[in-house]
């Protein structure tokens, strides 16, 4: 193996260098910040020092921050508020979620249904976007939340997040959006999105693991879903994740003072992947827009007819490429991609599927190495496939 | 410092023969098969094609293609070893767990993939049969999968509805762990079910 290069930024980021540097300075402050003592008050300001950060990053305020383990959590949490809500006899009780978003909001939607609640999916374009009139249909007076990722974490196609968060609140209802794969890329604010909540995760843009944020807006609704202490205001219990929060600020204060010039690097490797991919290899399918104002700038989505995306993927191993792939071989749910399929895209091409991601620690040179390995294996699993030509 | 390594996704010989397989059909050879197989759909996300060379009844040489993963590739270079130099008997009777087998073994979600080495194997067979005009003893005395994930086949459902084993779905699925996997096969499996319940008056 002559190189090891990590490309799937999507997946998960390695931790920055500075954010372990940050919780290994910070580790004597292991209070529980929820003691009265130095030790815990000294934890507890590291955590409003956090949450300060994750704030800034975003447009909010400190105390519209909730510290979570993780978007997923975010998630289930605000699908939970609106259950509850409709099982206190709230009239509004159905909600409305694109057929694009990530698994943790899916999943927590079909739970729902299976529980008798009312949830809808708003279909998407060919590039996987939300078509905004067709939620304008959607709507009514008995919807509670609507659910818009920001940017999708296959496709990189970034959602018209502020028209739907208009609609939804015109015709009286809330607003979600998981920003978990926009945050660190694009600018991502609260107020410019129109959320009323945001989910986020430490580990997508370089911070620790099990750790992220639910952002509920001043007066929205908010119902205690953890039980137990009172941290977080009693609405999720549990004594703080010191390092991991720390790690979470410290990532979050990277992210904001780099950002545009991080979103131009990454683009800028993107687009030479893509440019090198449709120079060298025929027939390619490009999924999700090379639009740079609708894309994530680091995530370049390719299909390759005729190659199926685990053989593909396991090749590029084998060489020190690491990607992930739409293909159902790789999920072993046997169904390819249900994000590139509600986009349109035929079975085939979505087995064949395969998801470059781009994160702070890619240079060209890794894009040179992908561009040198990748079209013999692209030729060589279309020369043992059924489908070569 | 403590390091952890894992192990490949699969076996060392799964890994052997995707990254080398064998009999390949390669594009610029001059192979005239004496018959041609294909099955596998593309919803699966798995294809084979299968040609044999046959002589005095045995398979001589055999060659093949596949679209997909990396199981399935290397499931289809393994029969395909298995294959030549066997008697069209021998070669009609392989079965799933004969190349998982000789492959060391696949996750079993897996196992629907290398089920479609032997298919594609068993419809060259009839295609040669057929091509030659020659009868077929073969057809139809094989079992037939019919839940391709967990490789429940009909001789199966039968004995099982036979014997008092089974007498509904549940206890069928409990029984084979039938369509616990893709669930394609619910239709199938509950047509070969109230057939075999009619058939032996369990009903």
């Amino acid at each position: 193996m002559d190189r090891y290069v990590y490309l799937d930024n999507n997946g998960t980021t390695r931790t920055a260098d500075e954010v372990l540097e940050f919780m290994k300075d910070n580790s004597e402050l292991y209070g529980n910040a929820s003691s009265m003592h130095t030790l815990g008050r000294n934890a507890a300001a590291g955590i409003d020092w956090a949450r300060g950060r994750v704030a800034s990053l975003i447009g909010a305020e400190p105390e519209e921050i909730y510290f979570t383990s993780g978007a997923t959590e975010s998630n289930n949490t605000v699908f939970g508020i609106f259950r509850d809500r409709a099982d206190d006899g709230d009239k509004r009780s159905r909600i409305v979620i694109s057929s694009v978003e990530h698994p943790a909001s899916i999943e927590s939607a079909k739970y729902l249904r299976k529980k008798g609640y009312h949830v809808d999916l708003c279909p998407v374009d060919h590039y996987g976007r939300v078509i905004v009139s067709e939620l304008e249909k959607l709507m009514g007076d008995d919807v509670a939340l609507v659910s818009i990722m920001t940017g999708n974490n296959e496709t990189g196609t970034i959602q018209p997040v502020a028209e739907c968060a208009s609609v939804a609140h015109r015709h009286g209802a809330y607003f979600h959006t998981d920003a978990t794969q926009a945050i660190g890329k694009i600018p991502v604010n609260v107020d410019d999105l129109g959320a009323d909540y945001l989910s986020l995760s430490a580990h997508k843009f370089y911070g620790p693991k099990g750790v992220g944020v639910l952002y509920a807006r001043k007066g929205a609704p908010l119902l205690p879903y953890i039980h137990g202490g009172h941290q977080e205001n009693g609405m999720r219990a549990g004594t703080y994740n010191n390092q991991a929060i720390y790690g979470l600020g410290k990532a979050a204060e990277l992210a904001e003072a780099g950002l545009m010039e991080e979103h131009d690097r990454l683009w800028e490797m993107r687009e030479a992947l893509r440019k090198g991919i449709e120079e060298r290899i025929p027939d390619v399918i490009i999924n999700g827009s090379n639009d740079e104002n609708l894309c994530l700038p680091g995530t370049l989505n390719v299909s390759f007819p005729g190659a199926e995306g685990e053989s593909i993927l396991l090749y590029l191993d084998l060489e020190g490429i690491e990607v992930s792939t739409g293909s159902a071989c790789a999920t072993g749910s046997l169904e390819p991609s249900y994000v590139l399929l509600a986009s349109g895209l035929d079975v085939e091409l979505a087995h064949g599927s395969v998801r470059f991601s781009f994160g702070r620690y890619n240079t060209m040179d890794d894009v040179r190495y992908v561009l040198e390995k990748l079209p013999p294996i692209i030729s060589r699993i279309r020369a043992m496939s059924t489908r070569r030509g | 410092m403590q390091s952890f390594m894992s192990q490949w996704v699969y076996t060392d010989t799964v890994k052997d023969h995707f990254m080398n397989p064998r009999n390949l059909w390669k594009e610029d050879e001059d192979f005239t098969p004496d018959g041609v197989g294909e099955v596998g759909s593309l919803a699966c996300g798995d294809q084979m094609r299968v040609g044999i060379k046959v002589s005095d009844g045995r398979i001589t040489d055999l060659r093949w293609l596949t679209y997909g993963c990396a199981s399935a590739i290397a499931s289809t270079s393994m029969m395909s070893e298995i294959a030549i130099g066997m008697t069209l008997d021998e070669a009609y009777h392989i079965t799933p767990q004969m190349i998982t087998d000789k492959l060391g073994g696949l996750p079993e979600h897996k196992f629907h993939c290398s089920v479609l080495g032997d298919k594609a194997l068993r419809a060259a067979i009839d295609d040669y049969l057929e091509k030659h005009g020659l009868d077929n003893p073969y057809k139809g005395t094989t079992a037939r999968i019919i839940c391709e994930c967990k490789g429940v086949t009909d001789h199966m459902i039968e004995d099982l509805v036979k014997n008092d084993k089974v007498k509904n779905f549940q206890e069928l699925q409990d029984a084979t762990g039938c369509c616990t996997a893709c669930g394609k096969c619910r239709e199938k499996i509950l047509e070969e079910l109230n057939e075999c319940l009619h058939i032996y008056g369990k009903q």
